[in-house]
């Protein structure tokens, strides 16, 4: 068949690609080829427009292990303990059909961390949403949560933490980022590093069917015109066939069977098998009549392209596949050899005893091509809102406004559908800063949390970009946790667009200074271009997900206040930002201006001495202060304790609004019992931290003298309203 | 006192009872489904989870596994059985226990903490327990709205059959402190002769107070009399 | 006039019954789960399961082509999910 200008097109590659494709083939690729090139040339697998942006970034540090290029990210908490994890997206899919699009985002994310040899101990994700009044928005929220929840809790891994929010930009576009957090032996880490010719490659879990076979199988119907039923479909999620994978795949690896082993993700069998030669700079031989298919007739185009999920392709050690073979059988699960490695370097594809494909490994990795593209810096914003020209609004009308809109209202209605207590480590559940996850049988714990902000990085990426890092860092250290290492998902719209190539850059360029400043790698992460629709880009969102570790567990510190009559300290220099604040937003609409400055010495003193503070057991509760400044930060620890405050006006207070609603960045507020005061103004000041004590906790009432006073039932009411009205 | 917890393909609370059972000193086995006999136990426990993903209907198909016939042999013979979340489940679909389990009322998975009062407390399970007493224990499941005929809730009552009821922290049992839409807000029940108890809520949860408080430790404690 | 009237509604009622299905080329996992179980309890002759939903619906209505049409924009709507289930309708 030929291949002509329009199937290249169909299959997302440029002219000058497959151009490229015939001089590193050295003739014209077939179908089955240029379906295997277009899989592992396009953005998703080949990173080409991001790559040389993202090796910027800090990888490394005495915690990592394993930064990018795997599986998934690892790093060493002590005592033998590795904590392996990653964030990826699943935009699109979840978007045409949200149940199955997220629960299939979380078994995807899953597999990354138990083929690297992990058990799952955490799941979290960020999920972002069009407009609540977008006519989508309900059903596509609705499909989402149930989808995340109905694979986290059927696999039995707890889901402990997240973020939901809500904006115009992903009206047509959601977001659904799932993050998964597992543990394991740091000497039992499994690679996808082939080595060894004549290895035997083994094909587990689920059959292959047509599921997900993009672009590729559109083209296909081209040509085969009475073949209506090859339409691409969406992939279901079976995450009870993805438990057994689970459990089958630990127990194979208690033993030293497994030489390389490789989830089938994007890209399904392609996907595996050359990045498994790849790195181990081999070739691999796939015999297709062997792969176990659902569907009769399947053409070795679509299996190899199929994205069908909860399978993986395993390398095995000689004399081991009886062995093997046994424990996958007890699981009821499929294993099949379906090839061996070579000494060629290609990729051989036999269907039928026949040749079909045969490409050389590193054309289809190393040599794929990379784009430098061009991009554009963002013009800084000199609008700026003069807060005295705006009319009046009440703290207490503010404050309402902003705890009872959808973003900042309580999202128990939705992690009420997670299973967050399974597995018995749960110590703190989603709600507060981080949620804390005990590792098993031992007293240490890791902290994990995921954050982003999208308005933020519109108007400022750099900033933007170190303000997410940061505010990851303040939620991990929040709970007394010592901040480790991230994992990043890189949500951005067209590539193409150097507006939009000038965004993701500029992010970038800000995730890096503020990571190499806190000594905060990354380790893994994902990227996913092309959000958006009709050249409607969506906000730049870069997620992070950031893992902290507790080492001697005591008694888990949340944001809750505890005890009436406590000292309320504010820790960190308040200027009174408003641009790009919650309050302009929700209550005046004002979307202009710049985000606050980060300064990231402030950020990591301020941190680092609430850490030791937390961690000599001298705070009773602490919270970070972020989106909707000062005063929100205090509701929220009024809600969840039913003690209220009693704040005293500052004496240098300029603007009630700018002091309470600012979000200047840096601060955190932390309760003090007053028999720890003079040990932590002590320390305070012996560290040059800026910090003033604003009042005291009370019994019932949340007020703010000279302002409001309203009682911490209203106030629960207030935050608790939305989602029942919706 | 021994122990077996039987492991089905998808459950996934079985580890967390066995750290429940072992910590209260239990000597515990985990019975593989594909078993054809059991190991002497005084207790044999049917853990939550999604046994076949809950496919069918939950506890369907798990109610059709080989062991199950062993332990429905064991039942008779007096042999203690407890089955939680999905295990109750189970054990209704195996006719062990009366009633079968609906879905929430709002057609939602719940994972919260509840409260449940105990309203008997004169059984292996719960003699630890006070008459009346208020625990707050946590739930996790899509289908936990528990159902029955007029007749076997007539027998429920009068036989003292039901071991908790969903309550409010004060120990009000009504409509608001029903989390699941469960008839007469039933959490828990045992068989006539109280050798099986079914229970929606998750006692082996409820150990260790730094993950949640130590309600559920009497229910252990109680079968080690 | 009260029995005039029902039977009149009686008149108007046509019933269809909707079976709901997965795509035949989309992943039935609880298909899967079903027939293996029933060829372990013997039914070894057993070839497929697909696993659906089964709908009935009255359609005050006495143009059957009109309460058709009704029906089906009733499934394309809301009962069915047209990414991965496919439709029949039956007049009952």
């Amino acid at each position: 068949m030929e291949i002509t200008e329009k199937i290249v097109k169909k299959h997302g590659l440029k002219k000058e690609e497959y151009h490229r494709i015939k001089k590193l083939m050295k003739r014209d690729p077939n179908l089955l080829e240029l379906g295997i090139f277009s899989a592992m040339w396009n953005e998703h697998c080949s990173y080409k427009s991001s790559r040389l942006h993202l090796k910027k970034l800090p990888t490394k540090g005495k915690q990592v292990i394993q930064g990018p290029g795997e599986n998934a990210g690892v790093i060493d908490i002590g005592d033998n303990d590795a904590i392996v994890f990653k964030i990826e997206s699943h935009n699109h899919p979840s978007y045409i059909e949200p149940y199955q699009g997220a629960a299939t985002g979380v078994g995807g994310i899953l597999r990354d961390v138990f083929t690297m040899g992990a058990r799952p101990i955490a799941l979290l994700n960020s999920i972002h949403f069009g407009s609540p009044s977008h006519p989508k928005t309900k059903s596509l929220l609705n499909g989402v949560v149930s989808g995340i929840g109905g694979y986290g809790n059927c696999m039995g891994i707890p889901t402990v933490a997240g973020e939901t929010k809500f904006n115009d930009t992903y009206n047509e576009n959601i977001l659904v980022n799932a993050m998964a957090v597992g543990h394991t032996n740091k000497n039992k880490i499994f690679y996808s590093k082939a080595k060894g010719v004549n290895k035997l490659v083994v094909y587990v879990g689920s059959k292959t069917g047509r599921d997900g076979i993009h672009g590729a199988s559109m083209a296909s119907a081209e040509f085969d015109e009475n073949s209506e039923e090859k339409k691409p479909t969406v992939q279901v999620g079976d995450p009870f066939t993805e438990k057994l994978l689970l459990e089958a795949c630990l127990e194979l690896m208690k033993d030293d069977s497994i030489i390389a082993i490789q989830d089938m993700g994007a890209a399904g069998l392609t996907s595996s098998s050359v990045e498994m030669a790849s790195k181990g700079s081999l070739g691999i031989e796939l015999e297709l009549d062997k792969v176990p298919c659902r569907e009769k007739n399947m053409t070795p185009y679509e299996m190899m392209l199929s994205e069908s999920q909860e399978r993986m392709l395993i390398i095995l050690e000689d004399g081991k596949e009886n062995y093997a073979k046994k424990i996958f059988k007890k699981w009821d699960l499929d294993f099949v050899v379906i090839g061996k490695t070579t000494s060629t370097n290609n990729l051989t594809l036999k269907f039928h005893g026949k040749i079909e494909g045969e490409i050389p490994i590193d054309a289809l990795s190393s040599k794929a091509p990379i784009y430098d593209r061009k991009w554009s810096k963002k013009k800084a914003s000199k609008k700026k809102t003069d807060i005295k020209k705006l009319k009046k609004i009440k703290l207490e009308d503010a404050l309402v406004k902003i705890l009872s809109s959808p973003n900042h209202s309580n999202k128990s209605w939705i992690t009420n559908q997670y299973d967050q207590m399974v597995m018995g480590d749960t110590v703190q559940r989603s709600g507060s800063d981080a949620a804390i996850i005990r590792i098993h049988n031992k007293n240490k714990a890791i902290a994990v949390s995921v954050d982003s902000s999208a308005n933020y990085c519109k108007s400022n990426p750099v900033s933007g970009g170190k303000q997410i890092v940061c505010e990851n860092w303040r939620n991990i250290i929040s709970v007394g946790a010592k901040p480790l290492a991230i994992t990043n998902c890189l949500n951005f719209g067209n590539p193409e667009d150097e507006k939009i190539m000038g965004e993701f850059a500029e992010c970038l360029i800000g995730i890096k200074e503020a990571c190499e400043f806190l000594s905060y790698p990354v380790v893994s992460g994902n990227v996913s271009f092309y959000n958006g629709t009709n050249r409607k880009n969506i906000f730049p969102t870069p997620v992070i997900g950031g893992v902290g570790l507790i080492n001697n567990l005591k008694k888990p510190l949340n944001h809750n206040f505890k005890n009436e009559n406590n000292i309320i300290i504010l820790i960190g220099k308040t200027f009174g930002h408003l641009d790009q604040s919650c309050y302009l937003k929700e209550n005046y609409s004002i979307h202009d201006g710049m985000p606050p400055e980060i300064n990231l010495l402030n950020e990591k003193n301020n941190g680092d001495v609430v850490l030791n503070l937390i961690q000599a057991n001298l705070v009773s509760a602490a919270h970070d202060v972020s989106s909707g400044g000062l005063v929100v930060a205090l509701s929220e620890m009024s809600i969840g304790s039913n003690l209220g405050i009693k704040i005293e006006k500052s004496k240098k207070l300029r603007n009630t609004a700018q002091y309470f609603f600012g979000e200047d960045q840096g601060r955190y507020v932390l309760e003090i019992d007053k028999k720890n005061l003079i040990s932590v103004e002590k320390t305070l000041k012996n560290n040059d931290i800026f910090y003033e004590n604003i009042g005291i906790t009370q019994k019932d009432y949340f007020e703010i003298e000279g302002e409001m006073r309203l009682s911490i039932n209203d106030l629960y009411e207030i935050n608790n309203q939305w989602y029942n009205n919706y | 006192m021994k122990s077996s917890v039987i492991v089905f393909p998808g459950s996934n609370c079985d580890r967390d009872i066995a750290v429940a059972l072992e910590k209260m000193q239990f000597k515990n086995k985990m019975v593989w489904h594909k078993e054809t006999s059991l190991p002497k136990s005084d207790l044999i426990v049917i853990p939550g989870g999604f046994s076949y993903g809950d496919y069918l209907r939950s506890g369907a198909i798990a109610g059709k596994s080989l062991i199950i016939s062993e332990v429905i042999k064991a039942a008779n013979s007096g042999c203690l059985i407890l089955g939680i979340c999905n295990g109750f489940q189970i054990l209704t679909e195996t006719g062990l226990l009366k009633g079968t389990l609906l879905r929430n009322k709002n057609l939602k998975f719940i994972n919260k903490d509840v409260n449940i009062k105990v309203l008997n407390n004169k059984s292996k399970f719960t003699s630890k327990y006070k008459l009346n007493q208020v625990l707050k224990i946590n739930i996790a499941h899509n289908e936990g709205n528990y159902f029955t005929n007029e007749k076997h809730l007539t027998e429920l009552n009068t036989e003292r059959l039901i071991a908790f009821k969903y309550c409010d922290k004060n120990g009000n049992i009504n409509e608001n402190s029903n989390p699941n839409g469960a008839i007469d807000n039933i959490a828990g029940i045992f068989n006539s002769k109280k050798n099986i108890l079914g229970m929606m809520p998750h006692p082996e949860r409820m150990i260790d107070n730094m993950i949640s408080n130590t309600d559920g430790v009497n229910l252990f404690s109680s079968l080690l009399n | 006039m009260v029995e005039l009237s029902l039977l009149n509604s009686r008149k108007n009622k046509l019933k269809f019954s909707i079976i709901v299905t997965l795509k035949k080329e989309v992943l039935d996992p609880q298909g899967k789960v079903v027939q293996n179980t029933l060829n372990n309890l013997g039914m070894g002759n057993l070839k497929d399961i697909r696993q659906g939903k089964y709908f009935e619906i009255e359609i005050d209505e006495i143009d059957q082509s009109l309460a058709e049409k009704k029906v089906t924009q009733m499934c394309e709507k809301l009962l069915v999910n047209l990414i991965i289930e496919d439709y029949k309708i039956n007049k009952i």
